[in-house]
């Protein structure tokens, strides 16, 4: 008989050093976990971990804070880009990402991201659209689809009172000062691939100094919905794609084939960081 | 629990390089508190356009970039408070500065900054509402600052300069006081000072910073920390709400500034502050010419009011004289620090006009014969005549003096001069219950347009 030397363990898969091992706040199902995972790992993979000031939205993820091991700061209900903003010019060194949901970004917060987006703002917003006001209990949202019932549409969006969904990121994507513009799925495997993708990519053009970045992620809330949980992916694969199609919206990154892309640090930055170790800070 | 974190200083914003200012120059309000910012160590500066105080933003707008500072002219004044929650959180030290209208428009991040204990100054040229208002000076938004602004239990510090060198000073000050308690800071300025011209004696401090201990620097080979307000469990809240508490009763007890002139003799004493309390300065020496003794109180804090300190000054005499550019705000103040001692009553003109130091004189001469408040809460109501021919002046070729009567830059001396576009109308003729007849610098000529009646 042969003895047989165990190979060395090898680790194929593992839970990201910066996603806190605590069972969330969120409902079973949503797509908010997924979309925090996704994150921790892009970051880990880039290692800017440490470097990371996120921005934490009011919404169901408001307490994000809980679930990525970074500094966060909160921000009033719309305004994360603006915060965020204030971070990266103060602090040009480190990595800075909002996170924020439909009604935050959409509506509320609607002119805090054209402006941080119009100035080539080098922050990475992470724009997770649920097509609903899920925090508040369901309610109707500048995204939700046509006909679409919540709480505040009880009959349906009917577009002669609210209108049409506002495509925000193909309204985004038009502006010069955005680097990188997608929009993502988490209703399958495939396309929660594709969506961490896009997230690298946005995150890089940050870390090249490329411009402002933006990924919307399409997810799912199956209680302000009215569905379970394999329900509301399927309406998610099925329904919601057919109003906000999946891909890449823009891409003016330097290595991109049309560019207005320019790298580097705006003036209106403080100088400070330039001259700065890494590691000096408190 | 610590209320108030010791200082340390923070390596990671150096000011390494500033540029040395002249020493002594003739600077315009807004620009000369924009440059005393700057010396203090202003990491940041984020704002939005608005009359009275746009020359603020300009001169930021060169000197940040010059001095490698951060700037940004921000989409609102939303975008700008939060710019300034978001870069005061990050540890720098910030200001921000507009205007009424603005300034309610940053309510609601003044609420969370207070809510998260981000430092931050916020200087309001305050100019006159409610709503659009007008562009002249005014002291009406005493009770926005004061009493609250957002939502939810907080107090933030409010101080108010009356003189240009003042204001320079207090701008240190209010960065010191902002990082020392974690907190917003408010100061309150007004057209006449933001728009003024004034000599200024330039010495300038630049305070330690105090926020490495807690500032978001990313979470490198260190717990992660979290700049918020929200608190969902109520036991949770109300347990940061007691730690607030402490610290807005530690700030109400060391913190009072207020300043006292010819008070040893004072039969009668006036309460005024910032511009109200130059005039105020001019209406003592008259009214004292006159054989009155009357001294001044100016409260510098307006919170913490100085309550205390006016009720042993209220002590002394025989009455008290509110002197204000609003309706009465600060008045109330007065009554509940005098607790009915003495009368209180009150002097104030709204909506851009200034009291004149003959108007002031005259409610003195009241309250001295009568003992009374019955003047509890006079608000003048008379339109000003604006001199003829100023809308064709160069805006910045000073005026020629008024022929006849009193003018707005008395209260401010000689060698003040303001743009002729600055509307402060000064009734010349102040009459019980007539019209009188007033000028302003200029009627109501819009800056750099020239078209009467707009609003910026
Ligand atoms: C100024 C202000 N208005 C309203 C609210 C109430 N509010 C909290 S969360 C929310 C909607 C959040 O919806 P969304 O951004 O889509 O996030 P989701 O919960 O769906 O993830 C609203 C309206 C608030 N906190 N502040
Ligand atoms: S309400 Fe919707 S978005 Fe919020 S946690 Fe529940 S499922 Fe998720
Ligand atoms: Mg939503």
């Amino acid at each position: 008989m042969t003895a047989t030397v165990p190979a060395a363990p090898r680790v194929i898969y593992q839970r990201p050093a910066r996603l806190t091992d605590v069972s969330t706040r969120y409902c079973p199902g949503c797509g908010h976990g997924i979309i925090h995972r996704l994150v921790a790992e892009v970051l880990e993979d880039l290692g800017v971990d440490g470097r990371t000031i996120a921005v934490a939205p009011v919404g169901c993820s408001v307490f994000a804070y809980e679930y990525l091991g970074y500094d966060w700061c909160e921000a009033p209900h719309g305004r994360a880009p603006a915060v965020a903003t204030g971070i990266r010019r103060v602090r040009p060194d480190a990595f800075v990402l909002t996170y924020q949901g439909d009604g935050d970004l959409a509506a509320i917060g609607t002119g805090e991201i054209v402006h941080a987006a119009a100035r080539g703002e080098l922050i990475t917003a992470i724009f997770v659209n649920n097509g609903i006001y899920g925090m508040t209990g369901g309610q109707m949202a500048p995204t939700t689809l046509v006909g679409q019932r919540t709480t505040s549409s009880p009959t349906g969006r009917d577009v002669r009172a609210a209108g049409y969904p506002v495509p925000m990121t193909e309204m985004l994507a038009v502006l010069p000062g955005v680097a990188f513009a997608a929009r993502g799925s988490i209703a399958d495997p495939s396309a929660i691939g594709k969506t961490k993708a896009y997230i690298r990519k946005a995150c890089e053009a940050q870390i090249r100094g490329e411009g402002f970045a933006v990924v919307e992620v399409l997810s799912n809330c199956p209680v302000g919905w009215g569905m379970t949980a394999q329900e509301s992916i399927r309406y998610l694969q099925d329904v919601v794609v057919q109003t906000y199609p999946l891909g890449v919206l823009a891409d003016r990154r330097a290595g991109a084939q049309s560019g207005a892309a320019r790298p580097g640090t705006p003036p209106g930055t403080a100088r400070h960081a330039e001259n700065r170790p890494a590691g000096q800070e408190a | 629990m610590t209320t108030v974190p010791p200082p340390v200083e923070d390596p990671s914003f150096s000011l390494a390089g500033t540029r040395e200012p002249p020493r002594r120059v003739l600077m315009k309000g807004n620009e000369a508190i924009a440059e005393a910012a700057i010396q203090a160590g202003c990491d940041a500066y984020f704002g939005y356009p608005i009359t009275p105080q746009a020359e603020l933003l300009e001169w930021m707008a060169k000197r940040m970039p010059e001095e490698g500072r951060a700037f940004v002219q921000a989409e609102s004044e939303l975008g700008a408070i939060n710019m300034a929650l978001g870069a005061g959180a990050a540890g720098a030290r910030v200001l921000v500065s507009s205007s009424g209208p603005g300034v309610s428009l940053m309510a609601e991040a003044m609420s969370y900054m207070a809510g998260s204990e981000v430092p931050m100054v916020l200087i309001n040229v305050m100019r006159g509402g409610p709503g659009l208002g007008s562009i002249g000076p005014s002291q009406s938004d005493y009770f926005q600052a004061v009493k609250g602004h957002g939502h939810g239990d907080y107090r933030v510090p409010v101080l108010a300069p009356s003189s240009l060198g003042e204001a320079m000073e207090m701008v240190a000050t209010a960065f010191e006081l902002a990082e020392h308690y974690r907190t917003p800071v408010i100061i309150l300025a007004d057209g006449i000072m933001g728009q003024a011209m004034e000599p200024v004696e330039q010495h300038y401090r630049t305070p330690p910073r105090q926020t490495a201990s807690w500032a978001l620097t990313g979470a490198d080979g260190r717990e992660p920390r979290v700049v918020r307000s929200l608190h969902l469990a109520p036991e949770e809240l109300e347990e940061h709400n007691a730690h607030l508490q402490e610290k807005f009763r530690a700030i109400a007890e060391h913190e009072v500034r207020w300043a006292g002139e010819r008070l040893d003799d004072a039969d009668l004493v006036i309460v005024a502050y910032g511009t109200a309390a130059r005039v105020a300065r001019t209406a003592i020496a008259r009214a004292r010419a006159a054989g009155l003794r009357v001294g001044l109180f100016r409260p510098i804090s307006l919170w913490p009011f100085p309550s205390a300190e006016l009720a042993g000054v209220a002590d002394r005499t025989r009455g008290l004289l509110v002197v204000e550019l609003s309706a009465g705000q600060m008045v109330e103040d007065v009554r509940l620090a005098v607790a009915g001692k003495v009368p209180v009553a009150f002097e104030g003109r709204t909506g851009g006009m200034v009291p004149s130091p003959d108007e002031v004189v005259e409610a003195l001469r009241e309250l001295d014969a009568t003992g009374s408040s019955r003047r509890a809460r006079r608000v003048r109501r008379r339109p000003p005549i604006p001199v003829s021919g100023a809308d064709h002046m160069h805006p910045h070729e000073p005026m020629a003096e008024p022929e006849t009567g009193h003018d707005a830059l008395s209260i401010f001396g000689d060698d003040a001069w303001m743009p002729h576009w600055y509307t402060v109308p000064v009734p010349t003729h102040p009459t019980r219950n007539g019209r009188g007849r007033g000028h302003g610098r200029n009627g109501s000529a819009e800056r750099r347009r020239g078209d009467e009646g707009g609003t910026r």
